[in-house]
């Protein structure tokens, strides 16, 4: 399984290079121009001609490209158009707040759809199973920065219970660290939760039809030995797999989430870039995204062998 | 362990991990010498030069000075000159620093600063151009005194020194000041009263000014740029976010100031007794109707007095900013409304009954009836969305056939440049604003130029216009500087320059523990106290 992993992280690398051809193609297509905005509303056309002359702008896409990918294969990002700030500590900066997000969120998500979807499938047809798929509609049916706005509003002004915007660092302390993310993780996890629930239930009621668990509760096995040791088990495959495809799903909805709530986190810093047409930065971010999401895979493939003994690698 | 014990557990677990949620105010505003201020729009550089973002501006003159400073009626005072001396024909002109003045790496300014700074500023900004065309020499008498020559007479000068537009003539040391122009500094070093934390930047997200506890203020009442500039908060952190969430914050006490709250939270915001609800500045900004002037239809002026006789302000506030008639008015002429110079002097058309079928009877006469027109609309800044919707039905009531191009302000920002024909990627209409302090006179006012192909964007030409912004920059005296710019706006509305949209002002708001905000078109921070 080592060289499995191995062999599996090698071939992240000609992964990398298409989505850094594809994202410097389509940025260098996509109208727009970073010395526009640099230059302001009141500049002329002539001062926006110039700043783009001196970022280079000019130049043909393959020497930009060439210029661009030379630089990374150094490990170096690139510098900020705007800011000057090298990209990788522009990242650096921004990706405690995502991860923290991302991880709380998941964890959150995983500890209530899962027993949310083993009921729902234990009690098929019965008011429990209904609420939970109603509450799976909702959470898939409404935007997340809706959700956002409700939950801020609730329990940041009119409880007063949590802060509106903001993140606390973890090294400052678990308390405010985690009162800043509970409303948002709540928020991205709404329709995480909706997805691993659907999917939890309908896994487990397949499962649940199955002989062996017909011939273990007539062996007097009990109901919660039966769905959490026995079916959840079996059940986990594709469920996993859900919450691995899911996450490409929380990185999009960080975005979102980071806006509405005001986390200084990496979604923000590509949509700014995105609008500023900050090009290093985008893509810098896109290629971290996509590195992480080529890891998040890998980390499905193996979960499986530890779910499922018969797969091997 | 029993299903009791172990929810009391999980329970006890819960609250002791998270200290009780139901712990209120926990992400607030630490210290009441901290001011956190959430900016109009995200600062992504500082430098107020080489870039012309007001929300750029704003953040620069915390940080650097000017040798000279508007007040509140433009005038432009001593900052960080002792004085200056000039001779009778307005073409030498001598100036002294004050004693004493430091950057905030501990270096004295020196006049050789002063001269690099002032080139560096001269290449970007209008007025530093027309030195720069006179300058004959830039001469260091000593370390705290410099002169310019010039060719020929420039009474502006003090004002071209101190005016708050950008491009601002912000002093840098002499080695920063040597950056190319057209290239943002990465060297955040004043002498302003405040001094740029760069260690805890956070593009995007946060931004930090700690107090320079070596600044000396000037001893006369501080005011916009100019006079002392007293400090009396430790640090002003300015944190980004989004609108709705500024307003949320600002309720909740997280935050202290917002520069500018969302127009449709501000009736919720008047009614919260803990908050200050005021205009931010008095002189506002101006919406236009920007036309191409190198491309049919709007390259013939019948076409563009159409627009001009038939365009409803009042249509396009309400679009833009609501009913509430206290923030917006009639734009009646070039000037900015209210200003001491305003004027409707020629605005006949402007100002007159909305008269479609004249407009219409133009258009045919311009054979442009039904012509094509691509009207580029930035989808992603509400006021200019609102104001391209108002155009496009506008447009169709005349009988265009309008191409709505709606894209974000990146994209737009480029295609404006363009002056290729709108199906080569060109374009007709935009919609922007310009600050009504860059407008009350011609000085900042690069909409108003009607240079032709050096123009801003559409690019009119009329030599009326030019000559009019040429005999303002002459005026000795307040009468003569009158007539010149009764003089500019008859020409711009015969030309045509562009049209308004109407005139508005933006509210601020802040938390009532929070002292000494003042209207100006930028966030004034000296002065400021929270209790």
């Amino acid at each position: 399984m080592f060289a499995y992993a191995v062999r599996r992280i090698v071939a992240t690398i000609p992964v990398m290079a298409v989505v850094a051809l594809f994202v410097f193609s389509l940025l260098y297509i996509a109208p727009g121009d970073p010395a526009a905005i640099i230059a302001g509303d009141q500049a002329t056309p002539a001062d926006i001609a110039r700043i783009r002359l001196s970022l280079g702008l000019d130049q043909p896409f393959v020497i930009r490209f060439g210029d661009w990918v030379w630089r990374v294969l150094r490990g170096d990002l690139g510098t900020s158009i705007f800011t000057s700030l090298p990209v990788t500590k522009m990242i650096a900066q921004r990706i405690e707040p995502t991860l923290s997000l991302m991880v709380l969120t998941l964890v959150f998500s995983i500890v209530i759809a899962v027993p949310m979807g083993v009921v729902a499938a234990w009690k098929h047809g019965g008011w429990i199973d209904r609420i939970v798929m109603v509450l799976a509609v909702a959470g898939f049916s409404i935007p997340v920065f809706v959700v956002g706005y409700l939950l801020a509003w609730g329990f940041a002004l009119k409880l007063d219970w949590l802060p509106v915007q903001g993140y606390t660092p973890i090294a400052d302390g678990l308390r405010p660290w985690l009162a800043n993310l509970a409303l948002p993780a709540v928020t991205l996890g709404s329709a995480y939760i909706a997805l691993i629930a659907r999917i939890t239930r309908a896994t487990m009621m397949e499962v649940l039809n199955q002989d062996y668990v017909r011939t273990a509760k007539s062996k007097g096995v009990g109901q919660l030995a039966i769905l959490f040791e026995h079916a959840l088990k079996n059940a986990a495959v594709p469920i996993v797999t859900v919450i691995g495809l899911g996450i490409a799903g929380l990185i999009g909805g960080a975005v979102v989430t980071e806006s509405v709530f005001a986390i200084p986190g990496v979604g923000r810093l590509v949509v700014d870039a995105i609008l500023r047409r900050d090009y290093p930065v985008i893509q810098g971010v896109v290629l971290l995204f996509s590195f992480i999401y080529v890891l998040v895979n890998l980390g499905v493939d193996l979960l499986y062998t530890v779910f499922d003994p018969r797969i091997r690698y | 362990m029993k299903r009791r014990a172990f929810l009391q557990t999980a329970s006890a677990t819960g609250l002791a991990l998270t200290g009780g949620l139901a712990l209120p105010h926990i992400a607030r505003a630490q210290g009441s010498k901290v001011l956190r201020f959430v900016p109009q729009a995200n600062l992504s550089s500082l430098d107020a030069v080489a870039g012309t973002q007001y929300v750029v501006r704003n953040a620069a003159v915390m940080i650097w000075e000017t040798l000279y400073g508007v007040n509140a009626r433009f005038e432009p005072k001593p900052q960080m000159c002792e004085g200056h001396e000039v001779d009778a024909a307005f073409k030498t002109w001598t100036f002294k620093l004050r004693p004493g003045l430091k950057f905030h790496d501990g270096e004295p300014v020196l006049a050789k600063d002063c001269i690099a700074s002032i080139k560096r500023w001269a290449v970007r900004d209008t007025m530093g151009q027309m030195i720069a065309a006179r300058l004959d020499a830039a001469e260091v008498i000593d370390d705290r005194t410099f002169r310019l020559k010039l060719k020929s007479p420039f009474p502006k000068m003090l004002f071209a020194l101190g005016k708050s537009a950008s491009p601002t003539c912000l002093i840098m040391p002499e080695r920063i000041a040597r950056t190319d122009p057209f290239k943002l500094v990465s060297e955040y070093v004043g002498s302003g009263p405040f001094k740029f934390n760069k260690a805890e930047w956070v593009p995007g997200a946060k931004a930090v000014f700690e107090k320079n506890p070596d600044y000396q203020p000037r001893s006369e009442p501080g005011e916009w740029l100019s006079g002392g500039k007293k400090v009396m908060l430790d640090r002003v952190e300015w944190v980004v976010m989004d609108p709705a969430t500024a307003g949320a914050a600002l309720q909740n006490g997280e935050v202290d100031w917002v520069e500018t709250p969302l127009t449709d939270l501000v009736p919720l915001l008047k009614q919260n007794a803990k908050i200050k609800v005021d205009i931010g500045d008095s002189y506002g900004n101006i919406g236009t109707f920007r036309m191409n002037h190198l491309q049919p239809p709007f390259n013939d002026v019948r076409v563009r007095r159409a627009i001009m006789m038939t365009l409803d302000q009042a249509e396009y506030m309400q679009a833009a900013m609501g009913d509430d008639t206290n923030i917006w008015k009639h734009q009646g002429g070039f000037f900015t409304y209210g200003a001491p110079f305003y004027t409707e002097a020629g605005a006949e058309l402007l100002n007159g009954k909305r008269d479609f079928e004249g407009a219409r009877k133009l258009i045919a006469e311009a054979g442009a009836t039904g012509a094509k027109v691509t009207l580029l609309v930035t989808s992603d800044v509400p006021l200019t969305k609102a104001m391209g919707d108002v155009s496009q039905a506008l447009l169709t009531k005349l009988g265009f056939n309008v191409d709505y191009v709606a894209a974000d302000w990146g994209t737009v920002g480029a295609r404006r440049a363009k002056k290729d024909p709108p199906s080569q990627g060109g374009w007709n209409v935009f919609h922007t604003w310009h600050a009504g302090a860059d407008c009350v006179n011609p000085a900042s006012y690069t909409a108003l130029d009607a240079g032709g192909d050096k123009a801003w964007f559409g690019w009119p030409s009329s030599q009326k216009v030019q000559d009019g912004i040429a005999s303002w920059y002459a005026a000795p005296d307040a009468a003569a500087e009158k007539k010149a710019i009764d003089n500019i706006n008859i020409a711009s509305c015969e030309n045509v320059t562009y049209v308004p949209t109407g005139f508005f002002q933006i509210y601020q708001a802040w938390r009532n523990n929070v002292s000494g905000v003042v209207k100006a078109p930028f966030p004034v921070f000296w002065g400021v106290q929270k209790a």
